[in-house]
Protein backbone atom coordinates (compact mmCIF):
# COMPACT_ATOMS: atom_id res chain seq x y z
CA UNK A 1 0.00 0.00 0.00
CA UNK A 2 1.33 3.47 -0.96
CA UNK A 3 0.61 6.23 1.55
CA UNK A 4 1.32 9.94 1.93
CA UNK A 5 0.35 12.27 4.74
CA UNK A 6 0.28 16.05 4.26
CA UNK A 7 -0.78 18.85 6.59
CA UNK A 8 -4.36 19.02 5.43
CA UNK A 9 -4.91 15.80 3.54
CA UNK A 10 -3.54 12.34 3.01
CA UNK A 11 -3.76 9.70 0.34
CA UNK A 12 -3.24 6.01 0.02
CA UNK A 13 -3.51 3.49 -2.78
CA UNK A 14 -4.68 -0.07 -2.37
CA UNK A 15 -6.22 -2.62 -4.73
CA UNK A 16 -6.40 -0.21 -7.64
CA UNK A 17 -8.14 2.57 -5.72
CA UNK A 18 -6.59 5.85 -4.53
CA UNK A 19 -8.29 7.42 -1.51
CA UNK A 20 -7.70 11.12 -0.93
CA UNK A 21 -8.82 12.14 2.57
CA UNK A 22 -9.30 15.84 3.35
CA UNK A 23 -8.52 16.56 6.97
CA UNK A 24 -8.13 20.17 7.98
CA UNK A 25 -10.11 21.43 10.96
CA UNK A 26 -12.69 22.75 11.30
CA UNK A 27 -14.31 22.05 7.93
CA UNK A 28 -11.60 21.56 5.28
CA UNK A 29 -11.49 25.22 4.33
CA UNK A 30 -9.47 25.60 1.15
CA UNK A 31 -6.67 28.10 1.68
CA UNK A 32 -2.96 28.07 0.88
CA UNK A 33 -2.18 25.02 3.04
CA UNK A 34 -4.86 22.89 1.36
CA UNK A 35 -3.88 24.23 -2.08
CA UNK A 36 -0.24 23.27 -1.56
CA UNK A 37 -1.22 19.78 -0.42
CA UNK A 38 -3.55 19.40 -3.41
CA UNK A 39 -0.69 20.50 -5.69
CA UNK A 40 1.52 17.81 -4.15
CA UNK A 41 -1.23 15.30 -4.78
CA UNK A 42 -1.69 16.26 -8.44
CA UNK A 43 2.09 16.19 -8.93
CA UNK A 44 2.02 12.62 -7.67
CA UNK A 45 -0.99 11.67 -9.77
CA UNK A 46 0.86 10.43 -12.90
CA UNK A 47 2.65 7.79 -10.83
CA UNK A 48 -0.47 6.94 -8.82
CA UNK A 49 -2.64 6.68 -11.93
CA UNK A 50 -0.37 4.02 -13.38
CA UNK A 51 -1.38 1.72 -10.51
CA UNK A 52 -5.07 2.55 -10.10
CA UNK A 53 -8.47 2.63 -11.78
CA UNK A 54 -10.40 4.83 -9.36
CA UNK A 55 -9.95 7.80 -7.07
CA UNK A 56 -12.17 8.53 -4.06
CA UNK A 57 -12.23 11.98 -2.44
CA UNK A 58 -13.69 12.16 1.04
CA UNK A 59 -13.42 14.09 4.29
CA UNK A 60 -12.28 12.98 7.71
CA UNK A 61 -13.79 16.10 9.29
CA UNK A 62 -17.11 15.61 11.07
CA UNK A 63 -18.57 18.90 9.79
CA UNK A 64 -18.57 17.71 6.23
CA UNK A 65 -16.77 17.43 2.92
CA UNK A 66 -15.64 21.06 2.84
CA UNK A 67 -17.07 24.45 3.81
CA UNK A 68 -15.27 26.01 0.83
CA UNK A 69 -12.60 28.64 0.40
CA UNK A 70 -10.83 29.84 3.53
CA UNK A 71 -12.53 33.24 3.74
CA UNK A 72 -10.73 34.20 6.94
CA UNK A 73 -7.38 33.69 5.26
CA UNK A 74 -8.56 35.51 2.12
CA UNK A 75 -9.73 38.49 4.17
CA UNK A 76 -6.59 38.60 6.33
CA UNK A 77 -4.28 38.44 3.30
CA UNK A 78 -6.27 41.06 1.39
CA UNK A 79 -6.15 43.42 4.37
CA UNK A 80 -2.34 43.28 4.48
CA UNK A 81 -1.79 44.73 1.02
CA UNK A 82 -3.02 47.42 -1.30
CA UNK A 83 -5.85 46.61 -3.67
CA UNK A 84 -3.86 45.86 -6.85
CA UNK A 85 -1.52 43.50 -5.02
CA UNK A 86 -4.44 41.75 -3.33
CA UNK A 87 -6.08 41.26 -6.71
CA UNK A 88 -2.84 39.87 -8.14
CA UNK A 89 -2.67 37.42 -5.23
CA UNK A 90 -6.26 36.33 -5.75
CA UNK A 91 -5.70 35.75 -9.45
CA UNK A 92 -2.57 33.69 -8.76
CA UNK A 93 -4.46 31.60 -6.19
CA UNK A 94 -7.30 31.02 -8.65
CA UNK A 95 -4.91 30.04 -11.45
CA UNK A 96 -3.27 27.52 -9.13
CA UNK A 97 -6.50 26.04 -7.78
CA UNK A 98 -7.94 25.81 -11.31
CA UNK A 99 -4.83 23.92 -12.46
CA UNK A 100 -5.28 21.45 -9.60
CA UNK A 101 -9.01 20.99 -10.08
CA UNK A 102 -8.68 20.69 -13.87
CA UNK A 103 -6.07 17.98 -13.34
CA UNK A 104 -8.40 15.98 -11.09
CA UNK A 105 -11.32 16.64 -13.45
CA UNK A 106 -9.44 15.22 -16.44
CA UNK A 107 -7.71 12.35 -14.66
CA UNK A 108 -8.09 9.09 -16.60
CA UNK A 109 -9.26 7.48 -13.36
CA UNK A 110 -12.92 7.18 -12.51
CA UNK A 111 -13.28 9.73 -9.72
CA UNK A 112 -15.83 9.59 -6.92
CA UNK A 113 -16.60 12.21 -4.28
CA UNK A 114 -18.04 10.70 -1.08
CA UNK A 115 -19.82 13.69 0.43
CA UNK A 116 -21.23 14.15 3.91
CA UNK A 117 -22.26 17.27 5.80
CA UNK A 118 -21.47 20.68 4.32
CA UNK A 119 -20.31 20.78 0.74
CA UNK A 120 -20.24 24.51 0.16
CA UNK A 121 -18.59 26.91 -2.26
CA UNK A 122 -15.06 25.78 -3.07
CA UNK A 123 -15.76 22.41 -1.46
CA UNK A 124 -18.71 21.91 -3.77
CA UNK A 125 -16.47 22.94 -6.66
CA UNK A 126 -13.93 20.30 -5.65
CA UNK A 127 -16.66 17.63 -5.52
CA UNK A 128 -17.87 18.72 -8.96
CA UNK A 129 -14.51 17.77 -10.50
CA UNK A 130 -15.41 14.15 -9.79
CA UNK A 131 -17.20 11.87 -12.22
CA UNK A 132 -19.61 10.62 -9.55
CA UNK A 133 -20.92 12.12 -6.33
CA UNK A 134 -22.11 9.75 -3.62
CA UNK A 135 -24.06 11.82 -1.10
CA UNK A 136 -24.65 10.90 2.53
CA UNK A 137 -28.32 11.64 3.31
CA UNK A 138 -27.10 14.44 5.63
CA UNK A 139 -25.05 16.15 2.89
CA UNK A 140 -25.86 19.75 1.89
CA UNK A 141 -24.69 21.48 -1.28
CA UNK A 142 -24.52 25.24 -1.69
CA UNK A 143 -22.96 28.10 -3.62
CA UNK A 144 -23.12 30.94 -1.07
CA UNK A 145 -20.78 33.27 -2.98
CA UNK A 146 -23.40 35.84 -4.02
CA UNK A 147 -23.93 36.60 -0.33
CA UNK A 148 -20.39 38.02 -0.43
CA UNK A 149 -20.85 39.85 -3.72
CA UNK A 150 -18.88 37.22 -5.61
CA UNK A 151 -19.40 34.29 -7.94
CA UNK A 152 -17.92 30.83 -7.37
CA UNK A 153 -14.27 31.07 -8.37
CA UNK A 154 -12.94 27.49 -8.44
CA UNK A 155 -14.77 26.47 -11.62
CA UNK A 156 -18.06 25.53 -10.02
CA UNK A 157 -20.56 27.05 -12.39
CA UNK A 158 -19.03 25.76 -15.66
CA UNK A 159 -18.77 22.31 -14.09
CA UNK A 160 -22.29 22.40 -12.67
CA UNK A 161 -23.63 23.57 -16.05
CA UNK A 162 -21.87 20.64 -17.67
CA UNK A 163 -23.70 18.22 -15.38
CA UNK A 164 -27.22 19.52 -14.76
CA UNK A 165 -29.97 21.75 -16.13
CA UNK A 166 -29.72 25.51 -16.16
CA UNK A 167 -32.85 25.99 -14.03
CA UNK A 168 -31.16 24.31 -11.08
CA UNK A 169 -27.84 26.02 -11.78
CA UNK A 170 -29.55 29.41 -11.66
CA UNK A 171 -31.50 28.46 -8.53
CA UNK A 172 -28.34 27.47 -6.67
CA UNK A 173 -26.28 30.40 -7.94
CA UNK A 174 -28.83 33.21 -7.75
CA UNK A 175 -30.59 32.31 -4.47
CA UNK A 176 -27.51 31.02 -2.63
CA UNK A 177 -29.70 28.39 -1.01
CA UNK A 178 -28.46 24.98 0.00
CA UNK A 179 -30.00 21.69 -1.12
CA UNK A 180 -29.97 18.30 0.54
CA UNK A 181 -28.90 14.92 -0.82
CA UNK A 182 -32.40 13.89 -1.90
CA UNK A 183 -32.71 17.01 -4.03
CA UNK A 184 -29.16 16.55 -5.32
CA UNK A 185 -30.08 13.05 -6.47
CA UNK A 186 -33.35 14.25 -8.02
CA UNK A 187 -31.62 16.91 -10.14
CA UNK A 188 -28.80 14.58 -11.22
CA UNK A 189 -26.05 16.19 -9.19
CA UNK A 190 -25.47 13.11 -7.05
CA UNK A 191 -25.57 9.64 -8.55
CA UNK A 192 -26.28 7.79 -5.30
CA UNK A 193 -27.54 8.64 -1.83
CA UNK A 194 -26.13 6.69 1.11
CA UNK A 195 -27.44 6.26 4.62
CA UNK A 196 -25.96 8.51 7.27
CA UNK A 197 -22.26 7.72 7.72
CA UNK A 198 -22.20 5.32 4.76
CA UNK A 199 -21.08 7.47 1.81
CA UNK A 200 -17.47 6.30 1.94
CA UNK A 201 -18.51 2.65 2.10
CA UNK A 202 -20.79 3.13 -0.92
CA UNK A 203 -18.01 4.99 -2.77
CA UNK A 204 -15.61 2.11 -2.04
CA UNK A 205 -18.11 -0.41 -3.35
CA UNK A 206 -18.55 1.69 -6.50
CA UNK A 207 -14.77 1.99 -6.91
CA UNK A 208 -14.38 -1.77 -6.56
CA UNK A 209 -16.82 -2.19 -9.45
CA UNK A 210 -14.83 0.28 -11.55
CA UNK A 211 -11.61 -1.68 -11.06
CA UNK A 212 -13.17 -4.66 -12.90
CA UNK A 213 -13.06 -2.81 -16.23
CA UNK A 214 -10.22 -2.25 -18.67
CA UNK A 215 -8.61 1.03 -17.58
CA UNK A 216 -7.94 2.32 -21.10
CA UNK A 217 -11.57 1.76 -22.08
CA UNK A 218 -12.85 3.54 -18.97
CA UNK A 219 -10.49 6.46 -19.64
CA UNK A 220 -11.61 6.67 -23.28
CA UNK A 221 -15.28 6.64 -22.24
CA UNK A 222 -14.63 9.41 -19.75
CA UNK A 223 -12.78 11.57 -22.28
CA UNK A 224 -15.71 11.11 -24.66
CA UNK A 225 -18.46 12.12 -22.23
CA UNK A 226 -16.76 14.63 -19.94
CA UNK A 227 -15.03 17.46 -21.80
CA UNK A 228 -13.40 20.21 -19.74
CA UNK A 229 -15.30 23.52 -20.21
CA UNK A 230 -11.94 25.30 -20.59
CA UNK A 231 -13.15 28.58 -22.12
CA UNK A 232 -15.84 29.11 -19.46
CA UNK A 233 -13.39 28.25 -16.70
CA UNK A 234 -11.04 30.97 -17.93
CA UNK A 235 -13.85 33.50 -18.14
CA UNK A 236 -14.91 32.63 -14.61
CA UNK A 237 -11.48 33.62 -13.26
CA UNK A 238 -11.75 36.98 -15.05
CA UNK A 239 -15.28 37.58 -13.73
CA UNK A 240 -14.29 36.68 -10.17
CA UNK A 241 -11.33 39.10 -10.30
CA UNK A 242 -13.52 41.84 -11.76
CA UNK A 243 -16.01 41.47 -8.91
CA UNK A 244 -13.37 41.05 -6.22
CA UNK A 245 -12.17 44.65 -6.44
CA UNK A 246 -15.54 46.13 -5.42
CA UNK A 247 -15.79 47.51 -1.87
CA UNK A 248 -18.93 45.42 -1.19
CA UNK A 249 -16.83 42.26 -1.33
CA UNK A 250 -14.43 43.34 1.40
CA UNK A 251 -17.40 44.43 3.48
CA UNK A 252 -19.09 41.04 2.97
CA UNK A 253 -15.89 39.23 3.92
CA UNK A 254 -15.43 41.43 6.97
CA UNK A 255 -18.96 40.68 8.15
CA UNK A 256 -18.44 36.95 7.70
CA UNK A 257 -15.07 36.94 9.46
CA UNK A 258 -16.22 39.09 12.36
CA UNK A 259 -19.53 37.28 12.87
CA UNK A 260 -19.28 35.74 16.33
CA UNK A 261 -22.87 34.52 16.29
CA UNK A 262 -24.34 31.25 15.19
CA UNK A 263 -25.23 32.38 11.70
CA UNK A 264 -22.23 32.72 9.35
CA UNK A 265 -23.21 29.70 7.25
CA UNK A 266 -26.84 30.77 6.94
CA UNK A 267 -28.03 33.35 4.40
CA UNK B 1 -52.43 16.22 7.17
CA UNK B 2 -50.56 17.12 10.33
CA UNK B 3 -51.74 19.96 12.52
CA UNK B 4 -49.30 22.70 13.47
CA UNK B 5 -49.25 21.25 16.98
CA UNK B 6 -48.26 17.82 15.64
CA UNK B 7 -45.57 19.34 13.43
CA UNK B 8 -44.17 21.34 16.34
CA UNK B 9 -44.20 18.26 18.56
CA UNK B 10 -42.34 16.20 15.97
CA UNK B 11 -39.70 18.94 15.63
CA UNK B 12 -39.23 19.05 19.39
CA UNK B 13 -38.96 15.25 19.58
CA UNK B 14 -36.42 15.15 16.77
CA UNK B 15 -34.33 18.01 18.23
CA UNK B 16 -34.38 16.47 21.71
CA UNK B 17 -33.34 13.05 20.44
CA UNK B 18 -30.60 14.24 18.14
CA UNK B 19 -29.05 16.94 20.30
CA UNK B 20 -29.48 14.86 23.45
CA UNK B 21 -31.64 17.34 25.36
CA UNK B 22 -34.48 16.09 27.60
CA UNK B 23 -37.71 16.43 25.65
CA UNK B 24 -39.37 17.94 28.72
CA UNK B 25 -36.81 20.76 28.66
CA UNK B 26 -37.98 21.99 25.23
CA UNK B 27 -40.95 24.26 24.54
CA UNK B 28 -42.28 25.57 21.25
CA UNK B 29 -41.32 29.17 21.95
CA UNK B 30 -37.71 28.34 22.84
CA UNK B 31 -34.77 29.81 20.93
CA UNK B 32 -33.30 26.61 19.50
CA UNK B 33 -29.81 28.08 19.07
CA UNK B 34 -29.66 28.78 22.80
CA UNK B 35 -31.65 25.82 24.07
CA UNK B 36 -29.80 23.24 21.97
CA UNK B 37 -26.48 25.09 22.17
CA UNK B 38 -25.92 24.82 18.42
CA UNK B 39 -23.90 26.81 15.90
CA UNK B 40 -24.75 27.53 12.27
CA UNK B 41 -23.33 24.25 10.95
CA UNK B 42 -25.44 22.32 13.46
CA UNK B 43 -28.44 24.46 12.50
CA UNK B 44 -27.93 23.31 8.91
CA UNK B 45 -27.78 19.74 10.19
CA UNK B 46 -31.09 20.30 12.00
CA UNK B 47 -32.57 21.74 8.80
CA UNK B 48 -31.46 18.66 6.85
CA UNK B 49 -32.88 16.31 9.49
CA UNK B 50 -36.20 18.15 9.38
CA UNK B 51 -36.30 18.06 5.56
CA UNK B 52 -35.59 14.33 5.62
CA UNK B 53 -38.11 13.67 8.38
CA UNK B 54 -40.98 15.64 6.84
CA UNK B 55 -40.05 14.96 3.21
CA UNK B 56 -40.03 18.65 2.31
CA UNK B 57 -37.59 21.16 0.88
CA UNK B 58 -36.97 24.10 3.14
CA UNK B 59 -34.82 26.74 1.42
CA UNK B 60 -32.51 28.24 4.00
CA UNK B 61 -33.62 31.80 3.17
CA UNK B 62 -37.04 30.81 4.52
CA UNK B 63 -35.55 30.10 7.93
CA UNK B 64 -33.36 33.20 7.90
CA UNK B 65 -33.92 34.96 11.22
CA UNK B 66 -36.02 32.09 12.57
CA UNK B 67 -34.79 30.94 15.94
CA UNK B 68 -37.82 29.42 17.71
CA UNK B 69 -39.41 26.01 17.18
CA UNK B 70 -42.93 27.35 16.66
CA UNK B 71 -41.99 29.60 13.72
CA UNK B 72 -39.88 26.80 12.28
CA UNK B 73 -42.97 24.58 12.44
CA UNK B 74 -45.05 27.13 10.51
CA UNK B 75 -42.41 27.24 7.76
CA UNK B 76 -42.48 23.45 7.49
CA UNK B 77 -46.27 23.29 7.74
CA UNK B 78 -46.53 25.60 4.71
CA UNK B 79 -44.73 22.99 2.62
CA UNK B 80 -46.47 19.81 3.79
Amino acid sequence: MDEHKGKSLSWRTAEGVIELALNRAPANEIGLAMLEDLERFTSSLPALESKASALILYSEQKAGFSAGADLRELYAEAQKMEKSLALKGVREFLERIHAVLNRIDTSPLTTIAAVHGVCFGGGFELALTCDLIVADKMARFCFPELRLGLVPGFGGIPRLKRDIGNAVVRDLLLTGRSINATKALAVGLASQVAAEGEALRVARSTAAQVTKFDRATSAAAKRFIKPLPAEELRREIDLFCELFTRPAVMEGLRKFVEDKGAHPYLP
Amino acid sequence: MRTIEQTTDEILNLAAAHFKVPRTALESGDDFYKKLGIDSLQALELLTRLENHFGVELPDYEVQGVSDFRTLATRIQARL
